[in-house]
């Protein structure tokens, strides 16, 4: 019973980190109807950012912080630079686009910073202070995940911005002949989207290790978060997130062994999409051909 | 007094399909002017024309300045409200949400809290419905939604793409009669397009007509509802 408390509790602080992940892809979908392969290795490389920080002497917080607007930018700049020009490129082209970005960042990382793993700081002490079931750093995470989900939805429910940005997403057309800037509204959410995510990276790094690969497991996890909870619900994706990391610690201690934790992504992937596509929340989107 | 809206050799087109051949009209502040015209004539482009939602040739001023290839929003901050073809309701956040969208671009918070109060007095039933899913009201409250939407802006100049579309007649009828007030107290210009010519020409102080994308006939509403060729093709008498 012990093993099964601190299995679950893990799994809620692995799948709080998968929950943003999924929340930064259901942004991008939201707005774009695309899901952002390079997700993960932005928030991989914000990541990298803040272990340089960190190794130059910077202290923790300051160095979290200094990352998330460093995150933010970087996924301005993204959008303003290359997927702007393929706004209006047919599907597959942007894509294509998606996954060139996740090799280059990839690969730029591992030339600045080697392949070589490196351990990334935790910012909680090594003693246990949540209890016996948990780690400082499965805690803390889980704190640190539930301050970002909740500021992104008081700044998205309560803030004119918010607003704005909901409203572009949801319709541009009417979004432009109410004066709003559309673009700068993608600009932005993908720029909210990188920061979401270098929060996550930070967050999952003292577990997994540092290395330009990390984020590929975490980006299948939080796909298929975002998938069971619906790719066009937020809520959703967060609920998505938690109960993936949860089943993930579940049945890899108990029912199939950790190596094939993975496989439980890949299986829920394909089970959703097959059963139930629009997942729990999810809408069911009709196309009149 | 120049013109508000001074529109020359508009020509519009989607992909290689020409919609306007050189549409010109002018319209006066303070004046209400409507475009006539069969499906497919080209109203609802030269709205949308107007407003960098296509793109277009030829020459549009505002107020003395072009606005010809200017990007929507930029349109918009200058004071035109376009409400348009199939309403652009905000369909997944509340009815007060897409009021206060409308007024996304002013700075002046009070005056935009007393403009709330203005349009729900013109139309109760949207203050009754101020927490609901905009996607869930009826036909009739969302096209007086999209009317309060653009109210919002405080806009000079309204831009009506057939407001009265799919409704019933009753509510036809008091939809335009605030228009007019909307029009005489505050001063808001507008340029209806509608396919309803009778109430339109009831309305509106000028009127175009057009056919295939150029305006073949102009003069004061009361000049077009007695034009023979007028009343028989598009009022049916």
């Amino acid at each position: 019973m012990d093993e099964f408390l601190r299995q679950v509790l893990a799994g809620l602080a692995t799948g709080g980190i998968y929950a943003s992940l999924a929340l930064a892809l259901v942004m991008i979908y939201q707005a774009t109807h695309l899901v952002n392969f390079a997700q993960g290795e932005l928030a991989m490389f914000a990541t990298y950012f803040a272990w340089s920080l960190i190794d130059a002497g910077v202290p923790y917080w300051p160095a979290f912080l200094l990352t998330v607007a460093f995150a933010f930018v970087l996924g301005v700049l993204i959008e303003r630079v290359i997927i702007r020009p393929v706004e209006n490129a047919p599907v597959l082209a942007v894509v294509v686009v998606f996954i060139a970005l996740l090799v280059i960042l990839n690969s730029v990382a591992g030339w600045i910073y080697s392949y070589t793993i490196k351990t990334f700081p935790s910012p909680f002490p090594e003693e246990p202070i949540f209890g016996q079931y948990i780690t400082s750093h499965e805690g803390g995470a889980i704190g640190v995940t539930m301050v970002v989900l909740l500021l992104l939805y008081l700044f998205f429910r309560f803030t004119p911005l918010g607003l704005a940005m909901r409203a572009a997403a949801q319709n541009p057309d009417s979004a432009r002949l109410v004066g709003i800037r559309v673009g700068w509204m993608l600009a932005l959410g993908w720029g909210l989207a990188a920061a979401v995510g270098g929060v996550a990276g930070m967050m999952v790094a003292p577990i997994v290790f540092l290395d330009p690969n990390m984020m590929g497991g975490v980006l299948l996890y939080a796909f298929a978060a975002a998938l069971v909870g619906g790719i066009d619900n937020p809520a959703g994706a967060v609920f998505g997130g938690f109960l993936v990391g949860v089943l993930e610690n579940l049945l890899g201690a108990f029912v199939i062994g950790n190596e094939l934790k993975l496989a439980v992504a890949l299986v829920l992937i394909i089970g959703v999409l097959v059963v139930k596509p629009s997942g729990f929340f999810g809408k069911v989107l009709v196309t009149r051909v | 007094m120049a013109a508000l809206l001074q529109v020359s050799g508009l020509h519009a087109s989607y992909g290689p399909t020409r919609v306007l051949h050189g549409i010109d009209f002018a319209m006066d502040e303070g004046t209400i002017t409507t475009l006539l015209g069969a499906n497919g004539a080209g109203k609802t482009t030269t709205l949308r024309a107007l407003c960098g939602m296509v793109k277009t040739q030829g020459e549009v001023k505002f107020d003395g300045e072009r606005i010809d290839g200017k990007p929507t929003e930029n349109i918009v901050r200058k004071g035109i409200a376009h409400v348009p073809d199939g309403r652009g309701t905000f369909v997944n956040v509340t009815t007060e949400e897409n009021l206060r969208l409308g007024a996304y671009t002013r700075k002046d918070r009070h005056a935009v809290e007393s403009d709330l109060e203005r349009v729900y007095g013109y139309f109760p039933r949207l203050k009754e419905r101020r927490e609901q899913q905009a996607g869930t009201l009826s036909g009739g409250e969302q096209q007086m939604l999209a009317v309060s939407r653009a109210l919002m802006l405080r806009p000079r100049l309204m831009l009506l793409d057939e407001p009265s579309f799919g409704l019933a007649p009753l509510i036809v009828q008091e939809l335009f009669e605030i228009l007019r007030t909307v029009n005489e107290k505050e001063k808001v210009s507008m340029l209806v397009v509608e396919q309803n010519a009778a109430m339109a020409l009831e309305l509106a102080d000028h009127a175009y007509v057009i056919e295939t994308g150029r305006v073949v006939l102009s003069g004061t509403a009361a000049e077009i509802k007695s034009n023979d060729a007028v009343r028989r093709s598009y009022l049916g008498y």
